[in-house]
């Protein structure tokens, strides 16, 4: 039997859960409880009329506490389904972020330059400072946010991670 | 509509009488004063007053365990709710199937920080399978047929169903089980994957020194499960070692049976679990109790994993072979395809494998020094066992040495006869455990073998099994110190035994007498025999305290940290270098 392989992944989960009270406590108290990392998750309803929730999550582990996490996942009663969508073919995935940025001239016409090279759009101007708006992946956004240090950075929101499989088939 | 409208208290119990339950183990208090008045007006369900939460749920899983049925616990809010924790822990970590009601303050004062309001479903979430707050009357008895169909299926476990006081006296209409439709989401795999089995069985054709490594897991699926594999280990020739919480799945006497596989395991199970070609792991979950040192565990073999809980599956250690299923539907389908395949395993090899087994077994690990001096614990238990061997009888322990020595010394012919905490390993369980065992075989004799410090941890139960007339034995095995604390000192901390002597210990005759029970004690080896004779005889709560041998430690031993080929046999194998500093570091 061959050791099981020790480097670090990063793993993007889709989970679909009964939206009841609780049930985001049972998947965040399982990653704490257990000493699993959480590099980003969201959650929403999806499902009005059945009242499931998606839960995007990212994480890292050995290939061996990847599966693990995904099994303990499964075994939370309200959980529908676990997909690991890193494993199951392509994906899209993109995050939102809100970034202040404050200052005035050089630097702020520097910044308004920037994002429009990265696509982010204002959604908010005062005479010295922007919000911009960011879609993206992870990626481009923390690609974004570097560029903005030096020209006023002030504070950023993110969303945290939304994926979803690409191709016709649903969860 | 025929339907009936009644108070929230009366459909709880209403639910419980559809689910089977006869016996309620619990406590009252404010929160939970609706459905004490509806107990009270009822004849269906026997309630057993216990005197402290805790023991409730220990008191739960005995019946649990010794019957294969759901227990059932009743406690109120705040510090009923915090008492029980420990026992919920505990059967989490046990599989053992309990539904616990909580009272709660009504749904208006939560969050107020009312007068024992406690977050109960905060509190108990991670140390229960699932648990629920019922916020509306309409969702009551689905909720009580819900968490025993959780409780019960798949990987049993405890299931808190929190339940605030307006809930219960507010009235609404009772749906019965059978209106409850299937489970939306939990919906446990039963039936094995065909290929995986088929593979399994060709690795197990192919085996030169094979062993199956069996645990709680095939209790649990129930005694048809215990029975196939019987047969099936019977069929192969195979040996076969069984984890704390196995014991009794397979009858222990069998000459096929290695006895207990970990760190106090026999040496034969564990040298054999070293040196196995293919293993057979049926039903546990490669507790670190089990393996020892990981990255030398059982290096050679290939593994086979039969587990219903798809968690338990690669966990501590990568197998080859899962199989994710009930182990009974698992053993029937692996008989099958063993059969169809005319699976022989090399006769050579199986013979100079069990002649391997029957060097190691030689070795008689579990030999002691006998005196006339002074009774050994081990003595005690092999005493114990020659006098209630013939009859039906249930044993519970503690947590300790005495645990240790009940495993090695006590056999157990037949499955849900033992009762001990394995996983979450709590001193204080085997006393209650012991009177929820003897609620459901009342004409059968019941043993707790204890030590003087677990006893003392729940002791109060004594005045529960007067009142109840449960004739619950408690066989203590009294060394005057917490002797798994005082044996890991001496063996890893120079023998400066901080805190492990029980000092202040009452007169246990005395104390039985104060309760109404019976008390013994025996000192002499040659009175033992006769002693436990009067304990048996006597139809009452016995308190038998056995006075045994202060220095005696439980051999053999794997300590922290080594593998399990570097088992410590006796105290002339316990030098100083026994453990290492890495193994110093585990528990």
């Amino acid at each position: 039997m061959s050791m099981p392989s020790e480097t670090i992944e990063t793993h993007t989960l889709s989970v679909l859960v009964d939206n009841e009270s609780g049930v985001l406590a049972r998947v965040v108290g399982l990653f704490s409880g257990r000493g699993y990392n959480i590099e980003s998750l969201t959650v929403a309803e999806v499902d009005t009329r059945s009242r499931l929730s998606r839960i995007t999550l990212v994480t890292s582990g050995t290939p061996m506490i990847i599966e693990q996490i995904k099994a303990q996942l499964g075994r939370l009663v309200p959980v529908h389904t676990v997909r690991d969508l890193t494993v199951e073919g392509p994906m899209v995935s993109r995050e939102l972020a809100l970034i202040k940025v404050a200052g005035t001239g050089e630097r702020r016409v520097e910044s308004l330059r920037i994002a429009d090279i990265f696509r982010a759009r204002v959604v908010d101007s005062t005479n010295d400072s922007f919000v911009f708006e960011i879609v993206g992946k992870t990626g481009k956004v923390e690609a974004f946010i570097k560029l903005m240090e030096p020209l006023g950075l002030v504070d950023i929101s993110r969303t945290g991670v939304a994926a979803i499989a690409r191709g016709s088939e649903g969860l | 509509m025929s339907a009936e409208t009644m108070p929230g208290a009366k459909m709880v119990l209403k639910a419980l009488s559809e689910q089977g339950v006869d016996v309620i183990f619990g406590y009252p208090g404010g929160a939970v004063l609706p459905i004490y008045d509806e107990l009270f007006q009822q004849n269906q369900i026997r309630h057993v007053l216990v005197r402290h939460e805790q023991a409730a749920v220990h008191a739960a899983e005995g019946y649990a365990r010794s019957t294969g049925k759901v227990g059932c616990v009743l406690v109120t809010s705040g510090p009923g709710s915090t008492n029980a924790v420990t026992g919920l822990t505990d059967a989490l970590m046990d599989s053992i199937p309990v539904v616990c009601l909580t009272g709660q303050v009504a749904t208006h004062l939560i969050g107020n920080d009312a007068f024992q309001e406690a977050d109960t479903t905060g509190i108990t979430r991670p140390c229960t399978k699932h648990n629920y707050l019922v916020k509306r009357l309409d969702d009551l008895s689905r909720v009580i047929h819900e968490a025993f169909y959780v409780a019960r299926s798949g990987r049993p476990g405890p299931v808190v169903v929190d339940l605030p006081k307006d809930i219960l006296l507010g009235k609404g209409t009772y749906v019965p089980m059978n209106r409850v439709g299937k489970h939306r989401t939990y919906q446990p795999q039963m039936k094995g994957d065909l290929k995986a089995i088929e593979t399994a069985v060709a690795h197990m054709a192919a085996a030169r020194r094979p062993l199956f490594y069996v645990g709680g897991g095939v209790i649990n699926s129930g005694p048809a499960a215990c029975q196939l594999l019987t047969q099936f280990v019977r069929t192969t020739g195979f040996p076969l070692t069984s984890t704390l919480m196995g014991l009794g799945a397979y009858p222990g006497s069998d000459p096929q049976s290695l006895g207990m596989v970990g760190m106090h395991g026999t040496y034969e199970a564990n040298l054999a679990m070293h040196d196995c070609d293919v293993m057979i792991c049926i039903g546990a979950r490669f507790d670190d109790r089990v393996t020892g040192r990981l990255d030398a565990f059982s290096p050679g073999s290939t593994k086979i994993h039969v587990d219903i809980d798809p968690s338990s599956i690669n966990k501590n250690v990568a197998v080859d072979v899962p199989i994710i299923g009930d182990v009974a539907h698992v053993l029937e389908d692996m008989m099958k395809v063993w059969k169809a395949t005319q699976a022989r395993p090399e006769k050579a090899a199986m013979e100079s494998w069990w002649k391997q087994i029957a060097t190691w077994r030689k070795r008689d690990c579990l030999a002691y020094k006998t005196t006339d001096k002074i009774i050994k614990p081990q003595f005690a238990i092999q005493r114990l066992y020659e006098a209630t061997r013939d009859r039906e009888t249930y044993i519970t322990t503690e947590v300790g040495q005495h645990q240790m020595w009940a495993a090695q010394f006590y056999t157990f012919e037949h499955p849900n006869r033992w009762m001990t905490s394995g996983g979450l390993g709590t001193m204080g369980y085997g006393y209650p455990a012991a009177m929820g065992v003897q609620m459901a075989h009342p004409e059968a004799l019941v043993v707790d073998i204890a030590g003087e410090a677990s006893f003392m941890m729940n002791m109060q139960e004594i005045a529960t099994c007067v009142q109840y007339k449960l004739p619950v034995k408690a066989f203590i095995l009294n060394n005057e110190y917490m002797g798994m604390v005082r044996q890991w000192q001496e063996l890893l901390h120079g023998g400066r035994y901080s805190e492990s002597h029980s000092t202040a210990l009452p007169d246990f005759v005395k104390l039985a007498d104060s309760f109404g029970a019976h008390g013994i004690m025996v000192d002499d080896p040659a009175k033992l025999d006769e002693a436990i004779a009067e304990m048996i005889a006597i139809d009452k709560p016995v308190l038998m305290d056995v006075r045994v041998d202060p220095a005696e430690n439980c051999f053999p031993m794997i300590p922290s940290g080594r593998a399990h080929n570097e088992m410590l046999l006796g105290p002339e194998d316990a030098g100083d270098d026994a453990i290492s500093d890495d193994g110093r570091m585990l528990v």
